[in-house]
This record gives C-alpha cells, sequence and structure tokens, in this order.
C-alpha cells in the first residue's frame, strides 16, 4: 500500500477551517469552466437572455 | 407652467429627472437639486478601491448633461420643505442651501408645483462609535461608498500589499459596521476584489481575510436571501456563498452588530448576546443609511416632519407602515406609487422612499440590540422606480390631477445584481445573480416566495464582462448619449 500523499488542491481548504468543512466546494473541472471561454460565452448570451426577461417582468 | 422639482441626482433621481424632461419637453419646469456636481456610478466604486479603475472613470460632470437636457440645476442640498406653502403664500416651496464653491452656505427657497424625494441616503457613519462622525468617514476604516472613499482605499490597500510583499501578515476585515446595515453586496464584491488582487500581488499567503456582517446567514443580501435551480436541486444563497467565501479561504462572522471602531480592533456583539473584540490591518465596514435629515413644516412654520417622514428620514409613501410582526408581513406592505400620503404632489423614489419593513427576518440579541439587515433598494429597483414616479408625475402635470398613477412595487419587479470577485477580461469572475422578485411573495411563489425560472446566481467570466458592459452602458445611458432611453433601467 502507498503511503503517498494524494493533494487534492480544490480540498485542502475543507481543513482550514471548521466553518469550511460543512459547506461545499468547486472541483477543477467546475473552476475550469468559470473561465473556460467557450462556455463563458454561451453562458454570456444565456444570463443576458434571462436578465433581459427579468427586466421585461419589472417594467 | 408647472415645475417639478427632483432631490438628488443619483440613480433614482437621475432617471426621473431625465425621463420627466424628455416626456415634458419645454411645456414645464424640471429642477434638479443635488449637492453633488458629479455623477458617480457607484457600483464601479469597487474597482476603483482596489485601484483597477480611476475617479474619472466612474464619474462625470451634471452640468452639461442637465443643460442639454434643459434641467435647471442647482448645486446645493435640500434643507426642508414646506409642502403647504408659508402664511403668506399657499405655494409649496423647497428650502436649499448651496454646496457650490461660489454660493456656498448661502439658502434660497424654490417653489414647486411637484416634488420627488430622491436624495438617497445619509452615510451614517455616526450611528456606530469610531466608525465615523455624522456622515464623515472616520480615521480607522475606509469606505467605497463614494469615488473618493473609494481612492482613499484603494491607496491604503496599496500600502497594505507593500507590508505584506516586506514580510509583513496584514488582517483584512471588510463587511458591516452596524446592526442595521444594508448594501452588504458592496462590502461582498470588495473582500473578493481585495483577495483577487492580493493573490495577483503574489501575497495571498500573507493576509488573514475576514467578513463581518449583519446578515444571520451568509448570502441573507437583506433580501432573506434567495433560492435558485443549481444542478437539479433548488438551493439556499447560504450555500452558495459559504461556498465562495471557503474557496477564497475568507472566514466569516455572522450575526454581528459592529458596536466601536477603534484604530487596528472592533468591539461587537452577536445575536447571541455575547461579544468580542477583532483586530485589523486594513478594514472597510460599510454604515447604516439613514434619511438625509430633510424637514417639513406646514404652514404655520409647525414642525410636521413626523407626518411627511419616518423615524429613520426617509419618506413615507403608499407603503402598508401598519404591518405588525413579521408572521403578518405580504407582499403588498410594498408601495406602488410612492406617493406621500398626505401630500399627493410629493413622492419619493429610491433609496429615499420609507420601506414598510425589512424583508430579512428581524433578529434582536438578548440585549436588545436589532441586528438584521434593512432592504437593499438601490440599483435597478432605484431606476425603475424613479421611471414610474416620472411618469406619474408627467400625467399628473399634463392630463391633470386624477390621471392615472404608474406602479413599480419591489414585490413584483425583479433585480439584476452583478456582484465582482476579480478584474480581468480573461481572468475575471463576478456572480451573476437575478431575483424575481426583490420581495418574496410567499401567497404566489409558495415555498421560497421567488419565481425559480428567474432567481439564479452564477460565478464566471461571463459575469465579469457582463458587469464590466454594464459599467459603460449606464454611463453612457446616464449622459444622455443618442440612444439612451432604449437602455432599460
Amino acid at each position: 500500500m502507498s503511503n503517498e500523499v494524494k493533494h487534492v488542491k480544490e480540498e485542502v481548504n475543507f481543513q482550514k477551517n471548521e466553518q469550511f468543512t460543512l459547506t461545499m466546494m468547486p472541483g477543477a473541472f467546475a473552476k475550469k469552466l468559470r473561465t473556460c471561454l467557450i462556455f463563458q460565452f454561451i453562458r454570456f448570451v444565456i444570463i443576458n437572455i434571462k436578465m433581459i426577461i427579468v427586466v421585461g417582468k419589472s417594467h | 407652467m408647472a415645475r417639478l422639482i427632483v432631490l438628488g441626482g443619483g440613480v433614482a433621481g437621475h432617471t426621473t429627472a431625465t425621463f420627466a424632461a424628455k416626456w415634458l419637453g419645454s411645456e414645464h419646469e424640471v429642477v434638479v437639486v443635488t449637492p453633488n456636481a458629479k455623477w458617480n456610478w457607484i457600483p464601479s466604486n469597487i474597482w476603483v478601491g482596489v485601484g483597477q479603475m480611476t475617479k474619472e472613470e466612474v464619474t462625470f460632470d451634471l452640468a452639461p448633461v442637465y443643460a442639454k437636457a434643459g434641467i435647471s440645476y442647482y448645486q446645493a442640498k435640500a434643507v426642508s420643505l414646506n409642502p403647504e406653502g408659508s402664511e403668506s403664500s399657499d405655494k409649496p416651496f423647497v428650502t436649499i442651501e448651496y454646496t457650490s464653491t461660489d454660493k456656498a452656505g448661502q439658502s434660497e427657497n424654490i417653489e414647486y408645483d411637484y416634488i420627488v424625494n430622491a436624495t438617497g441616503p445619509k452615510l451614517n457613519f455616526g450611528a456606530t462609535p469610531g466608525l465615523g462622525e455624522g456622515s464623515e468617514l472616520g480615521e480607522h476604516t475606509v469606505s467605497v461608498c463614494t469615488a473618493d472613499h473609494a481612492v482613499h482605499a484603494s491607496e491604503k490597500l496599496a500600502e497594505a500589499i507593500e507590508k505584506m510583499k516586506g514580510g509583513t501578515r496584514q488582517k483584512f476585515l471588510i463587511g458591516t459596521g452596524h446592526g442595521m446595515c444594508t448594501c452588504q453586496g458592496a462590502a461582498f464584491e470588495y473582500i473578493f476584489n481585495i483577495e483577487n488582487e492580493i493573490r495577483k500581488a503574489g501575497v495571498r499567503d500573507m493576509a488573514d481575510m475576514k467578513w463581518i456582517s449583519n446578515e444571520s446567514f451568509l448570502g441573507d443580501f437583506g433580501m432573506g436571501g434567495l433560492h435558485m435551480k443549481v444542478g437539479g436541486y433548488v438551493v439556499s444563497s447560504k450555500l452558495f456563498a459559504e461556498s465562495l467565501y471557503a474557496e477564497r479561504n475568507i472566514e466569516w462572522l455572522i450575526g454581528a452588530h459592529v458596536s466601536k471602531v477603534e484604530t487596528g480592533k472592533i468591539e461587537y456583539e452577536l445575536l447571541d448576546g455575547s461579544t468580542g473584540e477583532e483586530e485589523f490591518d486594513f478594514s472597510m465596514l460599510i454604515p447604516p443609511f439613514a434619511g438625509v435629515g430633510l424637514k417639513a413644516y406646514d404652514k404655520t412654520g409647525t414642525d410636521i416632519t413626523d407626518t411627511v417622514f419616518a423615524p429613520n428620514g426617509f419618506m413615507k409613501v403608499d407603503a402598508n407602515y401598519a404591518a405588525g410582526a413579521y408572521e403578518n408581513w405580504k407582499a403588498s406592505d410594498w408601495p406602488r406609487t410612492y406617493q406621500n400620503p398626505t401630500y399627493k404632489n410629493m413622492f419619493a423614489a429610491g433609496i429615499a422612499f420609507a420601506p414598510p419593513h425589512l424583508i430579512s427576518k428581524p433578529m434582536k440579541s438578548p440585549n436588545g440590540t436589532p441586528i438584521n439587515p434593512t432592504p437593499p433598494r438601490t440599483g435597478m429597483p432605484s431606476g425603475i422606480i424613479g421611471k414610474a414616479v416620472a411618469h406619474s408625475v408627467c400625467d399628473l402635470m399634463t392630463k391633470g390631477e386624477n390621471a392615472h398613477l404608474h406602479e413599480a412595487s419591489m414585490a413584483e419587479m425583479g433585480a439584476a445584481c452583478v456582484a465582482s470577485a476579480g478584474k480581468g477580461v480573461f481572468t475575471g469572475t463576478a456572480a451573476a445573480m437575478t431575483v424575481y422578485p426583490v420581495v418574496p411573495d410567499f401567497e404566489k411563489y409558495p415555498g421560497t416566495g421567488r419565481d425559480t425560472d428567474y432567481t439564479f446566481g452564477e460565478i464566471g467570466l461571463a459575469g465579469h464582462w457582463i458587469k464590466h458592459i454594464l459599467h459603460f452602458l449606464f454611463i453612457y445611458k446616464a449622459k444622455l448619449n443618442p440612444g439612451w432611453t432604449l437602455i432599460p433601467e
């Protein structure tokens, strides 16, 4: 059995504070999507459409 | 010719005045009384506060814009209202005191036919000992409430970053400076922008960061939180917010009333009644808001301020101020026309109107200290209310006093909120959120109080692009450049 430490960058903060232990944290894929240009362009279009609908319903 | 006076030149006042001037043309006069010489796109003050924008990028001179719109502009602050006129005249008037350098301190009475109070808030730093005096920021903390405050905050942040580069750890404490604050969103943006900047500067490991706020749970935002659909679940904004703080390694202290501020230290009381202290090297604490302190007098000169204004200084409008306990609160308590119930030619828009009650659940510590966020009325709701009020006043002026009043209830209106979490064209992120409606309606939407098809939030680069575009779009609109009326509030 290997004694190698499995260090997952996105998970280390869970241990830093008791408050952090009880919440959810994004993994590498979710974080990558936040700045992925193609995905974010699609989200940009969708969010804008949703916001325009909300603006329209508010006037 | 009738005269409309708009008190205030912020989002609500500027929207009211510019639309009224457009719709009324030269038939009637529109007057703006505001103590400021410049218009400020306040949401971008966050980026000024971290040195990513200059003051000039978020402000512009009001005088040429009002000249272009045919609006009479007085750089002055309103002091008192006489809605019944004086003993010598029935004509209502407002007393103003000039703030421009050439007439500073001089007073004048201006008569009106209709008046819209859009004075915004008094930044009540003086409510917390040590946070400031009256509406003046103190020496112990910084603020991003005005462009000048944000410039000062940016300088202090740069100093803190230099200290960290020199090997000195810094403790950052950001949040709300009183148990009755609103505008948690601005502090939320600021702490994540600071975190982003110090990470870019390569000194994140030298910084201890802590959030302190009067919210009873993270993600309340003065709206009682919100629920949104994520990954097939409907989840509370609490989970959404806590996740972001944990991811960025920012601790939180919530349900906190800051009771005293000193150099490098605050004292606080929590909802459970316990007290404590928190040290800091750099702190930005949002002050509570209050009305600007306008007085009102009747025809004989008797003080009727209590008739026109609520105890917190905001103007009474067509809201239900007798809703009583939290269990009795309804969406219909919220105002629709923003007309003063006593004086029908008087309206309030934006932060200046007195809300009927909180949106978040009211809470007190065992010592009786109220610790709960007050309702947000900034940004999109301010603009929409300002436009509806302009519509109503224009109809009253052109069609007569029985004209139909336009409505814009915050219980039927949504709001888009884009909270920056770091600036950068390809690396920036922001939480893009919409809520519909702002004030939850549990009769119409049992369960969450809101339509979860239109209440959502997500973090990403797209949100940053939207925030950046909104910055240019709203400044373009406020300058009344071609096509400005096509840009929604």
